[in-house]
Order: C-alpha cells, then sequence, then structure tokens
C-alpha cells in the first residue's frame, strides 16, 4: 500500500499541512457564525422597526398622525 | 438564546476543546504517517457526520411527505444545508492531508475520494432545484423526494466503496491486523462527539433563526392587514419586494 510505503512527514512539513486543516476548520465556523450574525441582525431590526410601528399604532390617533409626519 | 440551545452552545465548545487538546497532547503519532496523521481527527469525523446529515435529512423529508408538516421540510432542509457547510470542509481537510500524505491534492481513480465528491456534488444541487420552483408547496415537496433520493444514495454509496478495492486510502476502522490504538479510538470518539454536537448546535441554531424570521414575517403582515391604518405598507417598508 503506497500510504504504508510513505514515509512520515518531517515535524516541521506536517506540522504546515496539519494547522492549515484546522485552521481552515476555525475559518469555515467563523465565516458560518459571521453570516448567521448577520441574519440575526436582520431580524433584529426588523422586530425593532415592527415594534416601533406597533406601538405608534397603540398610541391615541393625533399623537399617531405626528408620528407619521 | 433558549437555555438548551446554550447548554448544547457550551457542551460543543467543551467536547471539541477536549478533542482538539487530545490531538496534540495526549494522543501519540501514528506509526506511518507521524504528526500529519492527526489531521484524521478532524477529517474524519466531518465526514462521517456529513454523510450522516443528509440520511438524517432525508428521514425528515420522508415525515414531511407523510405528514405534510413544513416543519420536517425546514428540519431537512437545514440538515442537508449544514451538511453541505461540513462537506466542504471535508474536502478541502482531504485535500490538505491528501498532499501532504501523497504529494496531490486530489487522486481521481480513488473510490472514497471520488464518491464523497459525487454525493457532495448531488447535494450541490438541491439549492437550485429547490428555489427554481415559486410555489412553497410544490418547492418543499420536490425537495423532500429530493431529499429521499439523494438520502438512500448516501449508504448505497458508501457500500459500493467499501466493497471497491481501496488505491491509497486507508481502511481505518475496518482492518484486520490492528487499526486504531485504545488512545486514538478515545480522542477519536471525543471529536466525533464534538462534531456531531457542532452539527446539531448549527442545525439548531439555524431553525431556531428560521423559526424567528417566520414569526416576524407573520407579525409584518398582522400589521399589514391592519384595517385601522389602510395602506402602511409596513412590509414594503422593512422587506422591500418580499411581503405578501
Amino acid at each position: 500500500m503506497l500510504l504504508a510505503a510513505t514515509p512520515a512527514l518531517p515535524l516541521d512539513e506536517a506540522g504546515k499541512y496539519v494547522a492549515a486543516a484546522y485552521i481552515v476548520f476555525v475559518l469555515l465556523l467563523l465565516i458560518y457564525v459571521g453570516l448567521m450574525a448577520a441574519k440575526l441582525a436582520r431580524i433584529s431590526r426588523d422586530l425593532e422597526e415592527l415594534a416601533d410601528l406597533a406601538e405608534s399604532r397603540a398610541e391615541p390617533a393625533p399623537a399617531r398622525e405626528e408620528v407619521r409626519a | 438564546m433558549n437555555l438548551s440551545l446554550r447548554v448544547l452552545a457550551f457542551a460543543t465548545a467543551a467536547l471539541i476543546g477536549v478533542g482538539f487538546a487530545l490531538v496534540f497532547f495526549y494522543v501519540p503519532n501514528e506509526a506511518d504517517q507521524g504528526f500529519i496523521q492527526k489531521i484524521f481527527y478532524l477529517h474524519v469525523p466531518l465526514a462521517i457526520i456529513a454523510l450522516g446529515g443528509f440520511i438524517v435529512g432525508g428521514i425528515h423529508a420522508i415525515r414531511h411527505l407523510r405528514s405534510g408538516d413544513p416543519v420536517h421540510d425546514a428540519r431537512s432542509y437545514v440538515s442537508i444545508h449544514t451538511s453541505v457547510i461540513f462537506g466542504v470542509a471535508v474536502l478541502i481537510t482531504g485535500a490538505i492531508w491528501a498532499k501532504a500524505s501523497w504529494g496531490r491534492w486530489w487522486v481521481w481513480d480513488e473510490p472514497t475520494l471520488v464518491s464523497f465528491l459525487i454525493v457532495f456534488l448531488l447535494y450541490a444541487t438541491y439549492y437550485p432545484l429547490r428555489y427554481a420552483i415559486p410555489d412553497r408547496e410544490r418547492q418543499a415537496r420536490y425537495a423532500s423526494v429530493f431529499a429521499i433520493t439523494a438520502g438512500a444514495f448516501v449508504p448505497l454509496n458508501f457500500m459500493a466503496v467499501r466493497a471497491a478495492q481501496s488505491l491509497v486510502h486507508p481502511r481505518t476502522f475496518a482492518t484486520a491486523d490492528g487499526g486504531l490504538t485504545g488512545e486514538m479510538w478515545l480522542t477519536f470518539l471525543v471529536c466525533f462527539a464534538g462534531m456531531a454536537a457542532l452539527w446539531w448546535l448549527l442545525v439548531r441554531f439555524e431553525l431556531t433563526a428560521k423559526r424567528t424570521s417566520g414569526q416576524v414575517s407573520r407579525l409584518r403582515r398582522a400589521l399589514d392587514a391592519d384595517p385601522s391604518l389602510p395602506g402602511t405598507g409596513v412590509a414594503a417598508r422593512i422587506a422591500p419586494g418580499t411581503s405578501r
């Protein structure tokens, strides 16, 4: 088997590849978390706007007119 | 973030942290490959979880077709979506390991590599298939049929690969003469549990985000439908072109 015949890489060379593999994993995770954070921020903004609107509707009509103006 | 999601997040971080600590400070280097074999504890759990996730997506799709409940469709979609992300990590870490071990980023005549790529590309077509259908109900139904068919293909593909003669890719778990030592097994199992917890966490996280987004849309529609303020256009102001 080719794998068995392949000698182990010296640590200084193997370390680069191992570090690269683990860094790729962490980077992918960070990208995913970043995208999810952006999505949650958008939901939060939408909710805030809806809450403002709901509150403005709950106010008496003249006050609401002022807010809308 | 609700309590169970928070507990799951802490458990995931702990498992992955302990797993990686075992990889670098506890488990000995493998005799043939030396230090480069440390990628095994990342690459293999990711691959198993990705393939398992595709099957989970298929199971949720069956439940969706049986019940018509859109929750199962969402679970199927998110399971597949998360597994595709894991699949990207598998392909990249596998290519790095291949380059270090075999001197090449990819080996086209190796059944394990090519079969995983085929499965990955198959699932990459899930997105265009799903979003090419404008009607939500039909979209969910067709996506479920795809998820079941592709999900059934995953174990078949796995068995075919195991039956095939491998050229260079190792068969770590099925070698009669050894395989992993006790320390390696322990490290592998902790890393595997960590990756499984991560997959579950990401699925739960995305489902929660989807559910919250759906509730915001419902609220927006309810406010838009309020007859006391005709033509306020809440939806149009918040998300132009996406409402109604």
